[in-house]
Formats: structure tokens, C-alpha cells, sequence
């Protein structure tokens, strides 16, 4: 009855298959199936080269054995919890304050900003800087007259995570208060008349209306330093190369030195594997509260 | 299979669904050439969508569409000879108002003075000469609404789509485009399908309506045959503002409608069908069909009560009394004074009034 | 309050006029000196003073020679100008081997940065349009694996990656770190992308269809040009993302194409030789001068490309 032929489906929307190649490649090939290359060999005993002997889990019997690697997942969970803290805190009441419809809102917010385009060698080499003993911050002050003023993190393994942390939180807090200030802006207007004129102090209304109804905002910025948290690796590379000794070693850096230097591959993916599963146990219930109730992607 | 009867579009057995949602159930419609059909139901029944199918936007899941005898339903938009006005004008806002317009024949390859003849042609039509070299962001509405119908007419295209291209405008923008897409249609004689959900632009210009609902023609006729004999209680209180008085009732033998001691006589009621049906229903009344004071005591039926509530809507005024316990309006020229608690006479002959099934809501 | 009185009835007058006699009226003044604005702005300064340390202290000491640096505070102003350690990272800087400074990384990094955020906002623009508007089945499949892909550690994706480029003999190339980017930019762009054109009036594409616009007709004429701000927006995500990496162009680049944050990394904490720290702090500035100057010249533009790359990640 009619010539027009139905075309074949798979060529239709050619063009946006076409466009879509890198796409699926990169999802298909590097990700998943990267990931599950990592994970596969994770269970041989691959050496400089990946072999398929496999040890079942001794990597990550040997692995949990290692003193660096506990030393470096308990300063993940430190500077972790520091960052998640400090940077959920110190980002909020920066927002708030830049929030009171001040002055120089713009050059403040550009002043906070600044340090999260520096990348975190820069970042680390200025902090190593600030932090040297015999020249920055505790030489400044011995040299006003307190000579017993100690304050030299990054050569004190017992503090050293800390003194790491405090670059990371110049990096990076201007971003969460970014994202905080965006998500102030998008509370309506007038709850904040409504609380004013049922003379609610502005501290309960930030407390008790504000801070809940931000809740989407929370999370997301959650996911994000949660994210970053795990990823930390030029930073400590810059600022103290995992020392003194081991003691400010991290995962990702544990990672490295096996795969590239210790020619160990079989470590390194046991580690990297157990990177993988720190970040499932963060996003599964994440994704679970975000996605899970209801039916959308 | 079109016979040579001049069917301008056809559709035939359409089925639509997103996923598990059928949006559209074996829809068939055959549009004369020249016709001007306007799809008119509430919001979300499904009139964007079957637009979309006609255009070839939407994949459609079962049935055909032929648009001048030629089986379209897997063609691509530009190849189906339809034109198309969206209801955000859809302008591309980086173009000037020439480079909208000649857009698709640029496309298609046209030659420039054939592209500067058909937009000198459409410039003129629409009166929008002066604005060729402007941005639609600076132009008003109703200006933005002419260059989107110019670029339907530069493409000399058999059948124009629109989708409520009026109701972005304000009330008195919106009656002027009306009339002049009324004049474009005369003066075309293109087939014209025309989605809105606004009842007077669907009654004024339409040759025939199609009211839908959840994806259903429930009704495809002339507005004068839509106003007075709807086909289903559906389509009765859909159309008509203010909207039609509905009275729940018996139809008893004589036949008569009976409801909390009111008689209607139906004699000179039109049936439906041949026979005489009785049991519950509904009867419908338009609020202009209901006389008052002395000119109701001459009609069939007549009844008094008084008045509870009168809304003045300025050329006329609706005033709401009881009857058998319901709530009835009816309308009274502005002039009257009327106060609530005045008695009042009204009236109406069963000729002008509908009467459904209680059930199924279908016309008796 | 006044004025109001003059058109009251005569005893209302009256009461307006008793209490117009004393109390507040007019605008109600503003004290610049409040505790509230005090604290404030008290606050904010100390903390834009703390912000802005680091990057003074960067620049006087690079600014300082060495012996003024032995001997003085880190925060006091330079005595003596001097540009010599500028000069010195720049050009005569050694990493290992190479003796030839900053330089070399600056123009690796270059030579990385610009062919990898082209790169990549071809590819995430026109897929993020694809999904938008040309849905096709299994699409969403994808875009959700690489969106949760994002989330997933570098780390256990790089060696895989070696391998492969190692197969097709790119390992240790420019190209290589080039494709590296593009990759793992993916994720952030098509999201970014995708979400911007989704937000466009469908009617627009339709509209363009119905023109006679195919995929990419619309795509070039109507869709990207409508979309500048996120491309530049993109351009600014990319641009500072890739300059600072420095896990990929450690993996995948050799010592002679190291991008300048490695060669910034290998300078400063070279074990051998006396430690010039106004070199180091000079070298440090440089290789944060580009993102530097990206960030303050696209001001709002920066806040919005992060925001947008952030939420709904
Ligand atoms: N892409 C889609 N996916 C799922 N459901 C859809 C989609 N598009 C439309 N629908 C559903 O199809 C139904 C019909 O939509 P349509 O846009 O045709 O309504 P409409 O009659 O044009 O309404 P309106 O007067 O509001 O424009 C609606 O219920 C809508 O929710
Ligand atoms: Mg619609």
C-alpha cells in the first residue's frame, strides 16, 4: 500500500548512536569493564606484569597485614572526618554570613573562592611552605619572643594528617560555601519574612527551617567532599610525600607506589580494590535515599 | 486508500503509548481538504500528542497516518508537507526574524530569490515587513506568534499544525490573531488542525470540533451540533461557559423527567435512538435556554422559585436559583435587578435540553 | 504620617495629631557602626586575611633573595626586590636531567590542555545533546554508568588504561594523557551538557525538525549557538581541572612530556641540592598563574561551572 519501508531500528537515530560512541565505549570499556579487570586480578599474585596465577585472597590478607596500609586507611578516616566536618561547618557560615546582603559580597566570595583553582601541588607546596619550622609560621612566632612555640604538623607523624587537613580545608571550602550560598539563594524569600514576623531569632530560623529545607543541598555537597575524600593524593605527595616515614601515607598514594614502583601490581589492585568498595558503601545508601523512593533517574 | 473524495489527512487505528501509559486508543480522523479542525479537551487528553504524531515528532505504536493519500507514517517531519505553530512560538532567538522564516528552505536547499519571494509573500500576508531584520526578543507576542506562523506559510506546505498557538498572549491580543488566522485560512484554503483548550476559539473558527479525553474523540461534528446535541455528558458540561445545568432524575413513561417533585414533559424532546428509554439520567440545560419571568410561563415547562445568589459578568448577568433541590443558573440581561431572595419565574422548552444516562453518561 | 493626617476626617485628625507629636518617623536610621555590623564585617575580613595569606607569603618570598629568606620572617615585605628566582624557575630550574625549568612543563601543559578540552567538550557536547534530544533505547543505561563512574576511584581504572594505551602505542605520548582527559572529563561534561539542553524548549527542536533540521543540522545551528555560556562554562571547568592534574600526567607521560604541575611537584621536592625556597615559591606562582587568571577573569562564570559541575552529581 505505501513504499516507505520501516527502517531498520538499528539504524535508527543513527546520528545519535554515532554521537554516542565515546560515551558508551568510556562507560563499557573503561569503567566497567576497567573496573572489573582491576577486581579480577586483584586476585592473582601479578608481580611487574598482570598474570593470571591466582592466590584468591592472600593480596588482601598481605594487604590488611601492612602496616603502611592500616596507617594509611586511619588517616583517610581522620582526614575525612575533618574534611566532612570542618568544610560542612566552616562553608555554612560563610555562606550565612555572606548571606546578610552585604557589602563587597562578590569580593569576599572571590577572596574564599580563590584557592579551589589552585591545584593541590600548589596547594600543598604553599602549606609545606607556611608549615616549615625553620622558616614559616612557628619560626615568626619564636622570633617574637615565645621560643618554645611548637607548631610544626607536617614533621610530627602524630599531627602530621592534621596538618594536611588544614591545606585541604583552604582548598576546598570556598567550593562547599559556593554551594551552600547557591542553596541559601534558592530558599524562598519569604520564609524568612514569614520567621521575621513572628519574631523567630535569625539563629532558630537557620537552625530549625533553613538548615532542613537544605537538606538536597547537604547531600550533595556531601557526596562530593565524600568523593574528593577518597580520591586525596597530590596533595600529600606535594606537602610531605607521605612522611615523616609513613606516617601521613593514604590509599590512593599506597595504590601508586605498588602499581609503578614497588612493581606489585597485585597490591595495588587489591588496594585499589578496596578503595572501590569504600566509595560503594558511601554512594550505595545515597543513591539508595536519593533514587530509591522514587521511580526516577 | 484514500478514496478521491479530497481527504486531506487521514489517521487510522493510532495508538500511542509512553511505556505502560497508553497516551492514545485506535484514534481514527479524516480531515477534508481545506478543512479546519480544531482538537479541543482538557489539559493532558492527548491533543499536543496526536499533533505531534501527524507531524511525525512522536513515533507512534500502532495504526497509519496518510497526509494527501500518501502513507506518511514513517516519514520524517519536513517530508510529510505539514507546517507547524507551537505555543512557545519556538523561535530560534540567535536568528533574526528573515533568518527564522527562511530557515527550513535554507535547509532544503531552496534557491535565494525563490526564499526571498516566498518571505517577501509571507511578510506581506502576516504584515510583519518591518520586523524581518529584528530578534524575536524584540518582539512582542503577537509578533512572535505572526513570525511563527510565517515560517509554517514560507514552507508552502498542504496542512498547518497548530498547538494552542494562542494562549501564550493576553485576552485582547489573543481575539485580534484569532480573527486574522480565521482571514489566513480563508484566504489559503490550507488544511488547518488547530489544538487549544479555549472553548470560543474552538467554536469560532472551527469547521469541525473534535473533543477529546484521555486519548478518545469523544465528539468530531460542527460547534453549532457539538453546542446543542453533545453526544455524552462529558462533552455537554466541556463546552459552554457558564457551563450547562445538570439535574439528576428519572425518565418515566410519557415520557417525562421527574426529579424532587419537578416534571419536565418530554414530548417535545428529539431521542436518540427510536426507543423510548427509561430509568435514571441526567438533564442538561444551558444557562441561555432558560427563559424568565413572563416569557417562561409560555414555555413547555415552567417552575418558580426564588433567587439565591446573582453574578453580574458585566454584558449579561447569571443569576442561580433551586430547582427540584439543584443548584440552576441562567442568564438575564444586565439591566435586571435582581436581589437575593427575590421569587422569580423561569422556564425552558425540552428541545434545547439534553438528557443523558445516568450510567454511561451517552445521549438519550 | 503627617500627610496622611491632612485627608483624615476632623476627629481622627485629632488622634493622628497626639501621636504625631512624638516618636519614631521617616526612614528608620541605619547605624554603619552596629555590633552587628561589626561583628560581620569583623569576621569576614579576618577570615578573607586568612584566605589571602598563603598567596601573599607565595609572592614576597619569591620576590626575596635567598639570604633574605635565611635571615628575616616569611611575612615581612621583600627588602630587595629581585626577580631572579623567576627567572631561575622559569628557565634554569632542574628536574633530574632536564635543566631547562618551568618552561618545558608550561608548554607540555599547554600542549595537553588545549587539544584535551577541545576534546572532550566536542565529544560530552554533542552526547549531551544526543541524549537530550534524541533518545534512543539503552542510552540512559550508559549515561547512568558513566555518571556513577564518576564517583569511581581513578585508581582502579589506571592500569587497565595503561594497557590499553600501551597496546596502541600511545603510552607515554601526549595523545595518550590527551585521551586520558577526554575520558575521565566525560562523565562532568555530558551531565553538564545534557541537563543544559534538556532544559531548552523541546518546541524548539521541534520546531527545527519540522524545518527539515536533521541531527546535526540542529545541533550546529540552532543548538549551539543558543548554548554559549555553558560552553565557556565548560571551557573554564576544563581548562583549570586538566592544568592542575597531576595524577594522569604522572602515570601517563614520560619525564621529557611531564605537565608542569608534576615537573612544579619534581622541582620543589628534589632531594638534591640546597633548597631555594624564593625558586620554589616562583615556580609554585607560575604554575598557578593559569588557572589564577581563568578564575578571576571569569568571575561568575567560574562560581556558576563549578556549581553546575557540582549539583546533581
Ligand atoms: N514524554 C512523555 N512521557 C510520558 N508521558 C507523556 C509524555 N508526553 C506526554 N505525556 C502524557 O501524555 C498525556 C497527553 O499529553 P499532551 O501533551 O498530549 O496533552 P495535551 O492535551 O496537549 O494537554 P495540554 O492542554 O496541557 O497541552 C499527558 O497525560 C502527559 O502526561
Ligand atoms: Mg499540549
Amino acid at each position: 500500500m505505501s513504499k516507505s519501508e520501516r527502517p531498520n531500528p538499528l539504524f535508527r537515530n543513527l546520528n545519535a548512536k554515532i554521537a554516542s560512541i565515546p560515551m558508551i565505549l568510556t562507560a563499557s570499556v573503561i569503567f566497567v569493564g576497567g573496573t572489573v579487570w582491576t577486581v579480577f586480578y586483584s586476585f592473582t599474585n601479578s608481580k611487574l606484569l598482570p598474570r593470571l596465577n591466582f592466590v584468591g585472597l592472600d593480596q588482601y590478607y598481605r594487604l590488611w597485614a601492612t602496616p603502611r596500609w592500616l596507617i594509611s586507611i586511619e588517616n583517610l578516616l581522620i582526614y575525612g572526618a575533618i574534611s566532612l566536618v570542618f568544610s560542612l561547618v566552616i562553608g555554612f557560615l560563610l555562606a550565612a554570613l555572606l548571606d546578610q546582603k552585604i557589602r563587597f559580597e562578590d569580593t569576599f566570595r572571590t577572596i574564599f573562592l580563590y584557592p579551589f583553582a589552585l591545584s593541590f601541588i600548589v596547594t600543598g607546596l604553599v602549606w609545606q611552605w607556611l608549615l616549615n619550622p625553620d622558616f614559616g609560621i612557628q619560626h615568626v612566632v619564636r622570633d617574637l619572643g615565645w621560643t618554645s612555640f611548637t607548631f610544626d604538623p607536617l614533621y610530627n607523624s602524630s599531627i602530621v594528617i592534621y596538618g594536611i587537613s588544614i591545606a585541604a580545608l583552604w582548598q576546598g571550602t570556598g567550593l562547599i560555601m559556593c554551594l551552600m550560598l547557591a542553596g541559601l539563594r534558592g530558599i524562598d524569600e519569604d520564609i524568612w519574612k514569614a520567621a521575621r514576623v513572628d519574631g523567630i531569632p535569625m539563629w532558630k530560623t537557620y537552625l530549625f527551617i533553613v538548615i532542613p529545607m537544605m537538606r538536597p543541598v547537604f547531600i550533595t555537597t556531601l557526596v562530593i567532599i565524600a568523593s574528593g575524600i577518597v580520591k586525596v593524593y597530590d596533595l600529600v605527595v606535594a606537602q610531605t610525600s607521605g612522611g615523616p616515614g609513613i606516617a601521613s601515607e593514604v590509599p590512593a598514594k599506597y595504590v601508586y607506589d605498588y602499581m609503578f614502583f614497588a612493581q606489585n601490581l597485585g597490591q595495588g589492585f587489591a588496594a585499589s580494590t578496596m578503595m572501590l568498595l569504600s566509595v560503594v558503601i558511601v554512594i550505595v545508601p545515597w543513591a539508595y535515599l536519593e533514587f530509591g523512593g522514587k521511580k526516577r533517574v | 486508500m484514500t478514496e478521491a473524495n479530497g481527504t486531506s489527512v487521514s489517521i487510522q487505528d493510532l495508538s500511542l503509548n509512553f511505556g505502560a501509559v497508553s497516551v492514545l486508543q485506535t484514534l481514527n480522523l479524516d480531515v477534508a481538504e481545506g478543512e479546519f479542525i480544531v482538537l479541543l479537551g482538557p489539559s493532558g487528553c492527548g491533543k499536543s500528542t496526536l499533533l505531534n504524531c501527524i507531524a511525525g515528532l512522536l513515533d507512534i505504536s500502532e495504526g497509519r497516518i496518510f497526509i494527501k493519500g500518501k502513507n506518511v507514517t514513517w516519514e520524517e517531519p519536513k517530508d510529510r508537507g505539514i507546517g507547524m505553530v507551537f505555543q512557545s512560538y519556538a523561535l530560534y532567538p540567535q536568528m533574526t526574524v528573515e533568518k527564522n522564516l527562511s530557515f527550513g528552505l535554507r535547509v532544503a536547499g531552496v534557491a535565494r530569490d525563490e526564499i526571498a519571494k516566498r518571505i517577501a509573500r509571507a511578510a506581506e500576508i502576516l504584515q510583519i515587513e518591518p520586523l524581518l531584520q529584528r530578534k524575536p526578543a524584540a518582539l512582542s507576542g503577537g509578533q512572535r506568534q505572526r513570525v511563527a506562523i510565517g515560517r509554517a506559510l514560507v514552507r508552502d506546505v498542504d496542512v498547518f499544525l497548530f498547538d494552542e498557538p494562542l494562549s501564550n498572549l493576553d485576552a485582547k491580543l489573543r481575539a485580534e490573531l484569532r480573527v486574522e488566522i480565521k482571514l489566513l485560512h480563508r484566504k489559503l484554503q490550507n488544511t488547518m488542525i488547530y489544538v487549544t483548550h479555549d472553548q470560543i476559539e474552538a467554536m469560532t473558527l472551527a469547521d469541525r470540533i473534535a473533543v477529546m479525553r484521555g486519548g478518545i474523540i469523544q465528539q468530531l461534528d460542527a460547534p453549532q451540533t457539538i453546542y446543542n446535541r453533545p453526544v455524552n455528558r462529558f462533552v455537554a458540561g466541556f463546552l459552554g461557559s457558564p457551563a450547562m445545568n445538570f439535574l439528576d432524575g428519572q425518565v418515566e413513561a410519557g415520557p417525562v423527567f421527574k426529579t424532587d417533585g419537578v416534571s419536565v414533559p418530554l414530548d417535545r424532546y428529539v431521542f436518540d435512538g427510536t426507543e423510548r428509554p427509561t430509568g435514571a439520567c441526567v438533564l442538561g440545560i444551558r444557562p441561555e435556554h432558560i427563559a424568565f419571568g413572563d416569557a417562561a410561563k409560555s414555555m413547555p415547562f415552567s417552575a418558580s422559585g426564588s433567587v439565591e445568589i446573582v453574578e453580574p459578568m458585566g454584558s449579561d448577568t447569571l443569576v442561580w436559583t433551586k430547582l427540584g433541590g439543584r443548584n440552576l443558573s441562567f442568564r438575564v440581561e444586565a439591566e435586571r435587578t435582581l436581589r437575593p431572595g427575590d421569587p422569580v419565574q423561569i422556564g425552558f422548552d425540552p428541545v434545547r435540553a439534553s438528557l443523558f444516562d445516568a450510567a454511561t453518561g451517552n445521549r438519550l | 504620617m503627617s500627610d496622611q493626617a491632612v485627608t483624615l476626617p476632623a476627629s481622627a485628625g485629632a488622634v493622628a495629631n497626639r501621636l504625631e507629636a512624638s516618636g519614631p518617623r521617616g526612614p528608620k536610621p541605619r547605624h554603619v557602626f552596629s555590633r552587628r555590623n561589626i561583628f560581620l564585617y569583623g569576621t569576614l575580613f579576618v577570615v578573607a586575611v586568612y584566605y589571602l595569606l598563603p598567596l601573599y607569603v607565595m609572592v614576597v618570598t619569591s620576590l626575596k633573595g635567598m639570604p633574605e629568606i635565611r635571615l628575616g620572617n616569611i611575612f615581612s615585605p621583600p627588602l630587595e626586590i629581585t626577580f631572579e628566582p623567576w627567572v631561575k624557575a622559569w628557565s634554569t630550574a632542574c628536574t633530574g636531567l632536564n635543566c631547562d625549568g618551568l618552561s618545558r612543563g608550561f608548554w607540555n601543559s599547554v600542549r595537553i590542555t588545549v587539544p584535551s578540552v577541545l576534546l572532550s567538550i566536542a565529544i560530552a557536547s554533542v552526547n549531551g545533546y544526543a541524549l537530550a534530544n534524541w533518545r534512543f533505547k539503552g542510552a540512559d543505561t550508559f549515561f547512568v554508568i558513566l555518571i556513577v563512574g564518576a564517583f569511581i576511584p581513578y585508581q582502579i581504572m589506571i592500569y587497565p588504561i595503561v594497557i590499553i594505551l600501551r597496546e596502541v602505542g600511545l603510552y607515554g605520548s601526549l595523545a595518550g594523557l590527551v585521551i586520558v582527559h577526554s575520558i575521565f572529563g566525560m562523565p562532568i561534561l555530558t551531565l553538564l551538557f545534557r541537563n543544559y539542553f534538556s532544559s531548552m524548549p523541546e518546541e524548539l527542536f521541534r520546531a527545527a525538525r519540522v524545518d527539515g533540521a536533521g541531527f546535526w543540522g540542529i545541533f550546529l545551528r540552532i543548538m549551539a549557538p543558543m548554548s554559549l555560556p555553558i560552553f565557556v562554562v565548560a571551557i573554564i571547568l576544563q581548562v583549570t581541572g586538566i592544568w592542575n592534574d597531576f595524577l594522569f600526567g604522572v602515570v601517563y607521560t614520560r619525564p621529557d612530556t611531564y605537565p608542569m604541575t608534576v615537573q612544579l611537584n619534581n622541582i620543589v621536592n628534589s632531594v638534591q641540592g640546597v633548597k631555594e625556597y624564593n625558586v620554589n615559591m616562583a615556580a609554585t606562582i607560575l604554575t598557578g598563574l593559569v588557572p589564577l587568571i581563568v578564575y578571576f577573569i571569569s568571575g561568575k562564570l567560574f562560581v556558576r561551572g563549578i556549581a553546575a559541575g557540582a549539583v546533581k552529581g
